[in-house]
């Protein structure tokens, strides 16, 4: 069933070369130096980012949206992991997003009340509420992965379609156990349907966009590890890999259980960007939207989750001026990308600048490919 | 009122919901059985359905029963449409796109409801014509009985269909296998088709029953109502006709069990739950088949 699902023939996820490169001819980056590169770039990102908006280039509400931006790339490089690289179909994801929102914003409030820090203590930053978010961001993700952990187990059983049912209905449940845990309990958690508010705004532009940078981090070398490619040999064929000794079950759970853990993290910087929770917000509709992010951008391409995520949530801030016509644009849209390209917009390519540094090192540019590669046997056979 | 009283009101007003949501099964049940797709458009042809019934009724204010066939007939007409413009061209596609198309199109439904119509409830006058019948002492909701009489027809006339029919043996082959269906020469396309023209008519039946029970049309209406269905057909196994009715009992009783024993806020929970457990039981539904991976 789930080769079905993923009828279309894919390459196994580019390894970053293009095969055997002639041995000794090819000049390639050092390990070290790919992530020096790319640790620049993001610091580069954030640097100008922070400047621009204490420049006051980009306005109040522009940040906010940027953070939302933050949020929703990190939400589809989540389920990414479940969808593109484990090849399943949840439709719960918003449920862990919430456990991790309400996690986190619970966790957050508590302990600067502790503290005795205020609201205006929080905005204000320092390394203390620095601490305070990071404890309460990754608790909001341990939160999730626990659920994911709960959900998984049972879940991961079932296959398909099955699969897609099971995890709605856990999303739902969790809905429906938010608003009205409290009256069943008798204390105030998550104040039920009137939303959890006074939330701080612990999150800004900086703290967002370092969670993007490290999720996007951690999930590229996990793929690349040897974990990440059992993940990637059971998407391709379960049985295949349960006979070359990947313990499937151990395997499909972790990716499950990552996956939930990273939506917690999202979910409790959401909180942080918003400042009310409602538990309206995570129903099924906020679990369909991140998958048609993932889905449109290309499963199994990080590049376009998070190009697709970035898109997704800005064009409908965008058309504001058009707001009774942007929702039926966007179905469209997406019927339109589904008909003509059903394999997402990248497909399953992904961009790599130490490549692209690798190539220009060996002049393998698209106009000489054939000539170069030539060239390159000729000097191995001599 | 006494206890009988009460118990047989509970009882009929659980097979009323589990009708409805029968009716509403039977549609994702027949399409998934067909070519596989979780068609998420379905809940949104009642609310066609039932924007039609108020146009026809609180607009153009024509006779019930026009209304009615109007109804069924715009519903077929729109399950047709939305198989020819959106899925058909994706016969051959990835299904979690042919799953994404289905999302798109429920966006577009909706919003499309909403822009024509606006977001307030629009409500369409009564059109039963009695509002009770009075059997051995008991009153019984009319519209609860003519629910049930319908969907029991509704469910043999549909397996009689698939059963008996040239063009069930045609929908059956194809659910069997696309491929040889083909060689053997069946239109695959046009029995595709068929299976959502069909499915729709039930659909609009559904929203006929469903308007005359709460009388109103919502651009969302068919959200709620489709997932309930939805879960009532893999409660019974998707892809089987008796499963889907009897997941849809399931999922009707259960639902006004837990209302009438005061935890309405729960009930959508409770529904939940039962399709987990079920699923963790019997990982293809009740009646559904269990399919071994062949190497």
């Amino acid at each position: 069933m789930e080769e079905e699902l993923m009828a279309e023939k894919r390459p196994i996820i580019s390894t970053g070369g293009r095969g055997p490169a002639p041995a000794g001819r090819r000049r390639s980056l050092p390990m070290a130096a790919r992530y020096a590169i790319n640790a620049l770039l993001v610091l580069l990102v954030l640097v100008v980012g922070e400047l621009m908006i204490d420049g006051g280039a980009v306005t109040r509400y522009q940040t906010s949206v940027l953070q939302q931006v933050g949020v929703y790339i990190i939400m589809a490089v989540s389920l990414n992991v479940a969808t593109g690289y484990l090849g399943q179909l949840p439709l719960g994801h918003a449920g862990f997003m919430s456990v991790g929102a309400y996690g986190c914003a619970i966790f957050i409030m508590r302990l600067t009340e502790t503290l005795g820090m205020t609201g205006r203590d929080v905005v204000a930053g320092g390394p203390l509420v620095g601490l305070v978010v990071f404890a309460g961001v990754v608790f909001g993700g341990v939160c999730a992965a626990i659920a994911g952990v709960i959900i998984g187990i049972p879940a991961l059983r079932l296959k398909g379609d099955y699969l897609a049912i099971i995890t709605l209905a856990f999303a739902e449940i969790i809905r429906v156990v938010m608003l009205n845990i409290d009256d069943v309990l008798g204390f105030e958690l998550t104040r039920g349907a009137a939303g959890l508010t006074g939330i701080p705004s612990y999150s800004n532009f900086l703290n967002v966009f370092l969670a993007v940078a490290v999720v996007c981090f951690l999930v590229h070398t996990m793929m690349k590890s040897r974990h990440g490619r059992a993940i990637l040999a059971i998407r391709d064929n379960e049985i295949a890999a349960e006979a070359t000794g990947v313990n499937t079950t151990y395997y499909k759970t972790l990716a499950f259980v990552v996956s939930a853990f990273f939506a917690g993290v999202a979910g409790g910087l959401y909180a942080g960007c918003v400042g009310v929770l409602q538990p309206a917000n995570f129903g099924f509709m906020q679990s369909i939207e991140i998958l048609v992010m993932v889905v449109l951008g290309g499963m199994g391409s990080m590049l376009g989750s998070v190009l697709s995520a970035t898109v997704l949530t800005i064009l409908p801030e965008a058309l504001r001026a058009f707001s009774d016509y942007r929702m039926i644009a966007y179905a469209i849209v997406l019927i339109l990308v589904m008909i003509f390209r059903p394999q997402g917009l990248l497909g399953s390519y992904d961009f790599s600048l130490s490549r692209v540094i690798e190539r220009v090192m060996n002049r393998d540019f698209p106009w000489n490919r054939s000539k170069g590669t030539a060239e390159g046997k000729e000097a191995a056979d001599a | 009122m006494d206890g009988v009283a009460l118990i047989v009101s509970q009882v009929l007003n659980g097979l009323q919901l589990g009708s409805i949501y029968a009716l509403v099964a039977l549609g994702y049940t027949m399409v998934y059985g067909i070519i596989l797709l979780l068609n998420f458009a379905h809940g949104d042809i009642i609310m066609a359905g039932a924007y039609i019934l108020w146009i026809v009724l609180a607009q153009l204010g024509l006779n019930p029963v026009v209304a009615m066939l109007l109804a069924v007939a715009g519903c077929t007409l729109l399950g047709v449409v939305i198989d020819k413009v959106a899925y058909a061209p994706l016969r051959n596609a990835p299904r979690l796109s042919v799953l994404i198309t289905a999302i798109g199109v429920s966006y577009f439904l909706e919003n499309g409801a909403q822009l024509i119509f606006g977001a307030d409830a629009k409500v369409v006058p009564s059109f039963a014509p009695v509002s009770s019948i009075q059997v051995g002492g008991l009153s019984l909701s009319f519209v609860a009985l003519i629910t049930v009489l319908v969907t029991a027809l509704s469910t043999v006339v549909l397996t009689f269909l698939v059963q008996k029919t040239k063009l069930g043996k045609a929908m059956r082959a194809v659910s069997e296998d696309m491929g040889a269906a083909r060689l053997m020469g069946v239109n695959v396309n046009n029995t595709i088709t068929f299976t959502f023209a069909v499915g729709s008519a039930l659909a609009g039946i559904g929203a006929v029953l469903y308007v005359m029970a709460y009388p109103q049309a919502t651009p969302t209406m068919g959200m709620m109502l489709g997932t309930k269905a939805f879960v009532a057909a893999v409660l019974g196994g998707i892809g089987s006709i008796p499963g889907a009715v009897v997941g849809a009992m399931l999922v009707g009783f259960s639902e006004v069990f837990v209302s009438a024993i005061g935890l309405s806020v729960w009930r959508d929970a409770v529904v939940f739950l039962l399709l987990i457990i079920v699923l963790i039981v019997r990982p293809t539904g009740i009646f559904g088949r269990t399919m071994s991976e062949k190497v």
